[in-house]
C-alpha cells in the first residue's frame, strides 16, 4: 500500500488540565475519503486545526507527505498549508467580497496570472459546485447550503491534494446534505483529492466514507470500513452508530445522587 | 485584603500580557518585506473606510470647536482690551491641544471601534482562521493594511480639523463679534511659531494614531469570538485609546511644552 498522505503517530493533545487527545494514531491514504465520528465535543475540529498547523500538539508526530507539521518553519508550514484546505462550517466566507471574489482570492494571493485565466478557473470551480450562476451574489445573499458550496469551490481553487470538511452536514436541509455527500464523493474521485470528513451524521457518512475512524475518551473506539465497523463488536461503536439515548455513554451529565438532591432542596 | 493584592496583581500581570500580544501582532503584521505595491488596493480602501468616511465628524468637530473658542477666548481678551489676540488664542489651543486630542477622541470612536468590531466579527466567523488555512497570513493581509491606514489618516485629520476649527474661530471672531480681520491673522503669524507648535502638534497626532490604532487592532484580534466578546471589546477600545490619548498627551505636554 502506499504511504498514508496524512499519518498521525501517538497524538497528545491537552488545553489547560483537559486532556483531548491521549497518545492516538490515524492514517489517512490518499485518494480516499476518510470519515472520523465521534459524539460532539471531543474535539474532533480540533484534530483538523492540528493538521494545518494551527495548534500544536503536546507529544506525537503529524506527518503531511512525509513533513511532520508541528516542527515546520513558519514559511515551511505556508507551503504545506498551500497543498490543503479546508471547509469551515459556517463556510467562512469573506463577507465584503462576492462570490466570485472569494473564489478567486486564494487564486489572486498565490499566483501571478492574468485575470482572464483566473476567470475561467473561478468559473470552473463554481460549475463543479453548481454555483455559477450565483457569482455576482454577496455572501450574505446565500442560503447556508449555498454557503457552503461556495466555500468548498474556494477550497477546491489552488487544486489542493488534501480537503478537510469540518462538519460538512451540519445544519442543512435534506436536499442540500444530498449535494453535498454528492460533491465530496465526486469532487475526491474527479480531482483525485483526499479528503478528511470530520462529522457525527452516522448515515451520510457511512454512505461516502472509504475508511472510518470512531473517537470517543480521547482516543479511537474503532475503526475500519463503514462494513467492518457495523460488525464492530464494542457496545460504545455500537451506541453510537445506532444512535442509542443510554449505553457506555450515560444520557446523564455526572452528578451527585438524584433522590438525594431532591432531599436537600425540599429541606 | 490579601485578596486585593491578588486581584491587582492579576490585573498587572493580564495588562502585561495585552501589551506583549499587542507588541507581537504589529510586530508580525509589519516584520518583513512589506508588500505595499501587490495589495495597493487594500491601502487605499482602508485610507478611505478609516479616514475618508471620519471626514464629516472632524469637519463639523472642528467648526464647532473653533467657533466656541472665539466665542469664549473673546469674552475673556475683551475684558483685558486684549481682543486681536484672539487669532493666536484659537490658533495656538487648536494646534498644541484640541486638534490632535479631539481628532483622537473622534477617531477611537468612529473609526476604532469599527476596526475592533470589524476585526472581532471576522474572528468569530472564522474568516481569519480560513485566510490562515489558505496560506495567507491575516496579519499581513487584515492587520497591516489598516494599521498604516490609522496612522496615515488621523494626522491628516487632526490637520484638517485644525484648519477648519481656526476658520470656524475666523466665522465668529471677525465676522460676529467684530474682530479686525487683519488682526486675526496677522496676530496668528506673529505668535504661531512653525517648528514649536505646528510641528509639535503633528507628532502628538501621530503618536495618538499609533496608540488608537494598535489598540483598536489589538482589541479586535483578542476578542472572545462570541457577540458579547465582541460588544466588550468595542467598549473596551474606546475607553482605553481615549484614557490612553489623555494620558500620552499629558506626557507629551510636559516634554514638549513643559519646560
Amino acid at each position: 500500500m502506499d504511504k498514508p498522505l496524512v499519518d498521525i503517530q501517538h497524538l497528545t493533545f491537552r488545553r489547560g488540565d483537559r486532556v483531548i487527545y491521549d497518545d492516538m494514531s490515524m492514517q489517512f491514504q490518499r485518494g480516499k475519503v476518510t470519515a472520523i465520528m465521534g459524539p460532539s465535543g471531543i474535539g474532533k475540529t480540533t484534530l483538523l486545526r492540528l493538521i494545518g498547523g494551527q495548534l500544536k500538539p503536546d507529544s506525537g508526530q503529524i506527518l503531511f507527505e512525509g513533513a511532520d507539521i508541528p516542527t515546520l518553519s513558519r514559511q515551511d508550514l505556508y507551503q504545506a498549508r498551500k497543498k490543503m484546505s479546508m471547509l469551515f462550517q459556517s463556510g467562512a466566507l469573506f463577507t465584503e467580497m462576492s462570490v466570485f471574489d472569494n473564489v478567486a482570492f486564494p487564486i489572486r494571493e498565490h499566483t501571478r496570472l492574468p485575470e482572464a485565466i483566473i476567470r475561467t478557473m473561478v468559473l470552473m470551480k463554481l460549475e463543479a459546485v453548481g454555483l455559477r450562476g450565483a457569482r455576482d451574489l454577496m455572501p450574505a445573499e446565500l442560503s447556508g447550503g449555498m454557503a457552503r458550496r461556495a466555500a468548498l469551490a474556494r477550497a477546491i481553487a489552488l487544486d489542493p491534494q488534501l480537503i478537510m470538511y469540518d462538519e460538512p452536514f451540519a445544519g442543512q436541509d435534506p436536499i442540500s446534505m444530498g449535494v453535498i455527500v454528492r460533491l465530496i464523493r465526486s469532487l475526491n474521485d474527479a480531482l483525485g483529492l483526499t479528503s478528511i470528513v470530520v462529522s457525527h451524521d452516522v448515515a451520510e457518512v457511512m454512505s461516502i466514507a472509504d475508511y472510518v475512524y470512531v473517537v470517543a475518551e480521547r482516543r479511537v473506539i474503532g475503526h475500519g470500513s463503514p462494513e467492518q465497523l457495523r460488525q464492530h463488536e464494542s457496545p460504545l461503536v455500537q451506541q453510537f452508530l445506532q444512535g442509542q439515548a443510554d449505553g457506555p455513554v450515560p444520557f446523564h451529565f455526572k452528578a451527585a445522587d438524584y433522590a438525594t438532591e431532591l432531599m436537600e432542596l425540599s429541606r | 485584603m490579601l485578596n486585593q493584592i491578588q486581584q491587582l496583581g492579576a490585573n498587572t500581570l493580564g495588562t502585561l500580557q495585552g501589551l506583549g500580544r499587542a507588541t507581537l501582532m504589529l510586530f508580525g503584521a509589519l516584520w518583513g518585506r512589506p508588500r505595499p505595491l501587490k495589495n495597493w488596493h487594500l491601502y487605499l480602501k482602508q485610507i478611505y473606510v478609516v479616514g475618508v468616511l471620519s471626514l464629516l465628524i472632524i469637519l463639523v468637530s472642528g467648526l464647532f470647536i473653533g467657533m466656541v473658542l472665539a466665542l469664549q477666548g473673546y469674552t475673556v481678551l475683551a475684558k483685558f482690551g486684549a481682543e486681536q489676540m484672539l487669532g493666536p488664542l484659537v490658533a495656538l489651543s487648536l494646534l498644541r491641544e484640541l486638534g490632535p486630542v479631539v481628532t483622537a477622541l473622534l477617531f477611537a470612536g468612529r473609526a476604532g471601534s469599527a476596526l475592533t468590531a470589524e476585526i472581532g466579527l471576522m474572528k468569530a466567523t472564522e474568516q481569519l482562521s480560513s485566510m490562515e488555512m489558505m496560506a495567507v497570513d491575516p496579519l499581513r493581509r487584515v492587520i497591516a493594511p489598516r494599521f498604516w491606514a490609522g496612522v496615515i489618516s488621523m494626522p491628516l485629520l487632526a490637520l484638517i480639523f485644525n484648519a477648519v476649527g481656526i476658520l470656524g474661530g475666523h466665522l465668529v471672531g471677525v465676522d460676529w463679534l467684530g474682530v479686525d480681520a487683519g488682526g486675526y491673522w496677522s496676530a496668528m503669524q506673529a505668535n504661531v511659531d512653525f517648528q514649536q507648535d505646528v510641528v509639535n502638534g503633528v507628532i502628538k497626532s501621530i503618536v495618538f494614531a499609533f496608540v488608537v490604532t494598535v489598540i483598536a487592532l489589538h482589541k479586535g484580534f483578542d476578542a472572545v469570538p462570541t457577540s458579547e466578546g465582541i460588544s466588550q471589546a468595542t467598549t473596551q477600545t474606546v475607553v482605553t485609546a481615549s484614557l490612553a490619548v489623555l494620558g500620552f498627551d499629558f506626557v507629551l505636554t510636559a516634554v514638549m511644552f513643559g519646560g
